[in-house]
């Protein structure tokens, strides 16, 4: 049985218990004139009884197929012949992956070896085995429950209180997914990090300022595949942010301010939107148009001022990167900014202040904390940033502050390192997710202290 | 009056006016600080258009040449079965080349022939073999057809081969410039709208390369990632916003919701290769996988608008439910939330609009293979529109800017299909109380 006709099957049955249980409400209750005697709505008596065809059934089939692939590879290894079974373990895997993908059909049975062939045919029919006996399983479950909860329908049952604490349960279980995926996302790139610090110390890697992954330098070398130093990353990564703060800071500041305080409404309503086009297009775009456009315009540029500017360079990149964040300092600062009590302008103007002095020194240093905090949140999306300097940084991992060179960053390593590897035992690889490591901590405190400057020194107005 | 008493204010008044004319001018230029700084970025905006659109516009359309091809008998059914398998089968590329030749009767060297048959493209088969199979009544017969041109060919069409290049720097050699130009004057080479880029799915040929497999597994992705995150992220939102106290555990499941609308992206992209991949063994580079990174990413998106939408509802809808008699289930499910629909509805929108541009998770669980096909299940292996335009983009030849361009255009415009659909909801739909 297919798992996707089980599922389809349990939810014709759940449909018909609903139908079920809360004709049977009726009926208890002597009729349509008798509702008024029951706990709850009928519909309520049909909810429950469906919920107990759907839940259990459901459950056990989740569980059934989280355990029966080890059992079926259990019981398949211990059908081959005994020299598998005391190989050691990457070997052993090895043998398995071979027989896995003649199940799945990559390889025709034809082809394989004969003990091979034997464990694929003993694995096919487990896995029919175990399917037919998971659907059974499950709908007798559906049946049972929605038969025991069938007969348990009187008007004295409280159906609304039962459906409604399993709603709420759900709804419960919903919001943990936040949790979860935090969860998640610490033990993966934790261990991962973890299992690299024991081939490369912590230390070497913090501090070490050369980063070459596939080289090796001694061959006694722990790991002996190459050097694990991110200085040279973590300096890109900074030249980069600090290329695009340059860019966005400047321009989104004075762009908000100018639309919050001097440009008339009409003008506001129009070039508001259309700045904050910038924020809505995907980064590969900008890490296209950083690549093909501004990479060789900046490169003719330096040639005719006779500067040498590499076409993958970090001022290309951080220039884009800029552009892209734009939009998320202005919009972030025009609301510290409307958010200052129109009385305070009003008290710099009877002093006699122009407006620019009203803004320099009353509205801006009002605003301060949310824009610090509001600059603070860009920089942690520039270190996270990874298209555009995929596309335009670069791959050489040079200490250099140069902007004109190329740089690369944490990010850009990470993908280098990742796409299409599909080993997670050596270094090169695992090495990834220390870097993953590092930029989650890194992104996570630059946003905890730009909540805790903006709660911090906000000035409460009435 | 006194002098005295006059003097001192006259003394203000005199530093006051001496101070006034710099005053004015740090005024000015203030103001043009903020008319400079606004006027940057429209121009960047408009120059990432400009720039994106004028490489782009070309790759709608696409360059044909004319031939008059013979459907030979015994090159495409030798035993006269006419079955369509066979058919199918036959080798169309020999009576493409046959007609080159017979067009160009005089070149005859082997290398030569060689460059003679770039002119086509390996894919111009494709045309005569819907052909013969619509009709196989064709075969034996003689007809004039447009058949794909070669991708260095189209590029000298659009104007992006400079025929003043030296010949070792020109894709295309002064011989092949000749046999154009001739074909040219006869009106054999056209250009004719580019159905191909939406029908078909990528290919090492430029001018083969087509957007459909990339949107399709864009979709799949979309359509999974959809299905998860909008009722997830509806169903924690209520628990937060109407049955939840504020307890510590809450505050936890706030903190992390904040912290999570801020990971980068990428570290979403480790996660599932770790969980996704490595733990729970499903496939690489399919569509499933992409949806669930992509969900996880987009919930705190969406759960914070669907927030924002829950608070709009007044109080007063609340009580009067109660008032009613409706437990706290019954009054969010029958007044709330469907007067918080439409801005959750947008709100999913604009989430599901971010990962649909979204691309650099998708290169961790490897979305970023080379696949010809067209996926047809969640399971298939794909690519999404924004990983599609990555490659292309670190593709060498010269023809594949255009396609780049061509498919930033197509992202472009789901983008603004689904971003206007928000606005067009949220205007529709938003009540103010």
């Amino acid at each position: 049985m297919q798992t996707s006709t089980v599922v389809l099957a349990i939810l014709a049955l759940t449909a018909i218990a609903y139908r079920l249980g809360r004709r049977r409400s009726v009926s208890v209750a002597g009729g349509r004139a008798g509702i008024r005697d029951l706990h709850s709505l009928p519909s309520y008596y049909g909810m429950l009884t469906a919920l107990w065809c759907l839940l259990p059934a459901l459950a056990v089939l989740a569980l059934w197929h989280l355990l029966d692939q080890r059992l079926i590879v259990d019981s398949v290894l211990s059908h081959m012949p005994g020299s598998v079974a005391h190989l050691p373990e990457a070997q052993r895997s090895l043998v398995l992956n071979e027989v896995r993908n003649v199940v799945a059909g990559n390889v025709p049975l034809a082809s394989a070896a004969p003990e091979v062939q034997a464990a694929a045919r003993e694995w096919r029919r487990l896995d029919g085995l175990s399917h037919t006996a998971a659907g059974s399983v499950a709908l007798c479950l559906g049946l049972a429950g929605a038969a025991y909860s069938w007969r348990r329908i009187s008007p004295k049952l409280r159906a609304r209180n039962s459906v409604e604490r399993v709603v709420v349960a759900g709804l419960i279980v919903c919001s943990l997914i936040a949790i979860l995926t935090t969860i998640g996302i610490v033990i993966s790139v934790l261990f991962e990090a973890l299992a690299f610090f024991r081939a490369v110390p912590i230390t070497e890697f913090l501090f070490g300022t050369t980063w070459a992954p596939a080289l090796a330098l001694r061959a006694d070398q722990v790991g002996s595949s190459g050097v694990f130093g991110a200085v040279p990353l973590f300096a890109g990564t900074l030249l980069i942010s600090a290329i695009a703060m340059l860019v966005a800071v400047p321009v989104g500041l004075f762009s908000a301010i100018y639309l919050a305080e001097y440009a008339d409404p009409r003008f506001r309503a129009v070039t508001k939107p259309f700045l904050e086009i910038l924020a809505g297009i995907p980064t590969v775009v900008y890490g296209f148009f950083a690549a093909l456009t501004v990479g060789p315009l900046l490169r003719q540029l330096g040639i005719s001022v006779g500067l040498d500017v590499a076409s993958e360079s970090a001022l290309s990149a951080g220039l884009v990167m800029g552009i892209m964040i734009i939009p998320f300092v202005s919009s972030l600062a025009d609301d510290m900014i409307t958010a200052v009590p129109q009385s305070l302008r009003d008290g710099a103007y009877a002093l006699g202040a122009t407006r620019s002095e009203t803004i320099r020194k009353v509205v801006l240093p009002a605003a301060l904390p949310g824009i610090v905090g509001g600059v603070l949140l860009a920089v942690s999306r520039a270190i996270g940033e990874t298209m555009i300097v995929v596309m335009a940084a670069g791959l050489a991992a040079k200490l250099t502050a140069n902007p004109f060179e190329a740089v690369t960053t944490v990010t850009v390593q990470i993908v280098n390192l990742l796409v299409g590897e599909s080993e997670f035992d050596s270094p090169k690889t695992l090495s990834a997710f220390a870097l993953g490591l590092v930029l989650f901590v890194a992104t996570l405190l630059l946003n905890i202290l730009a909540l805790h400057i903006v709660r911090k020194y906000r000035e409460q107005y009435e | 009056m006194s002098e005295p008493a006059g003097s001192a204010p006259r003394a203000t008044q005199a530093k006051v006016a001496a101070g006034l004319r710099r005053r004015y001018r740090s005024e000015l230029l203030f103001q043009a600080y903020g008319i400079g700084a606004v006027s940057l970025g429209i121009l960047f905006v408009v120059f990432l258009f400009y720039s994106i659109f004028s490489k782009g516009y070309t790759a709608f359309e696409q360059s044909f040449i004319k031939l008059d091809v013979v459907y030979a008998q015994d090159t495409l059914d030798p035993d006269n079965h006419r079955s369509p398998a066979e058919l199918a089968q036959a080798n169309y590329t020999a009576i493409a080349r046959a007609a080159l030749r017979e067009r160009f009767p005089e070149v005859t060297e082997r290398a030569d022939l060689h460059k003679l048959y770039a002119l086509l493209s390996e894919g111009a088969d494709a045309e005569l073999r819907r052909r013969v199979l619509a009709d196989p009544g064709r075969i034996g017969r003689r007809e004039s057809v447009w058949l794909l041109a070669g991708d260095k060919v189209d590029m000298l069409v659009k104007g992006n081969i400079d025929r003043k290049l030296p010949e070792a720097d020109r894709a295309l050699n002064d011989q092949q410039l000749a046999w154009f130009d001739r074909l040219q004057a006869q009106q054999r080479v056209q250009k004719r709208f580019n159905a191909g880029f939406f029908t078909q799915g990528d290919s090492r040929n430029p001018e083969q390369a087509g957007v459909r497999g990339a949107v399709m597994g864009s979709l799949f992705t979309l359509l999974v990632t959809l299905l998860l995150s909008f009722p997830i992220g509806v169903a924690a939102a209520v628990y937060l916003e109407e049955f939840a106290r504020r307890t510590r555990f809450t505050d936890l499941i706030e903190v992390n919701i904040n912290n999570l609308a801020a990971v980068p992206s990428i570290v979403f992209g480790l996660l599932g290769l770790a969980m996704f991949i490595q733990f729970f063994g499903l496939p690489r580079s399919a569509p499933v996988v992409g949806g669930l990174v992509l969900t996880l990413m987009t919930l705190p998106t969406i759960i914070i608008t669907s927030r924002a939408a829950l608070k709009a509802v007044p109080p007063s809808i609340r009580e009067a439910a109660f008032g009613m008699g409706a437990s706290r289930v019954q009054m969010v499910a029958h007044h709330v939330l469907p007067l918080a629909m439409p801005g959750m509805l947008t709100g999913a929108i604009i989430g599901m609009a971010r990962a649909l541009g979204e691309s650099a998770p998708l290169l961790m669980i490897g979305m970023v293979a080379f696949i010809a096909d067209v996926p047809h299940s969640l399971t298939d292996p794909a690519t999404v529109l924004p990983v599609q335009v990555y490659l292309w983009a670190s593709s060498p030849e010269r023809a594949f800017v255009e396609r780049t361009s061509g498919a930033i255009i197509v992202l472009l415009g789901f983008l603004l299909i689904m971003n206007g659909a928000a606005v067009y909801l949220r205007s529709r739909f938003e009540r103010r109380w």
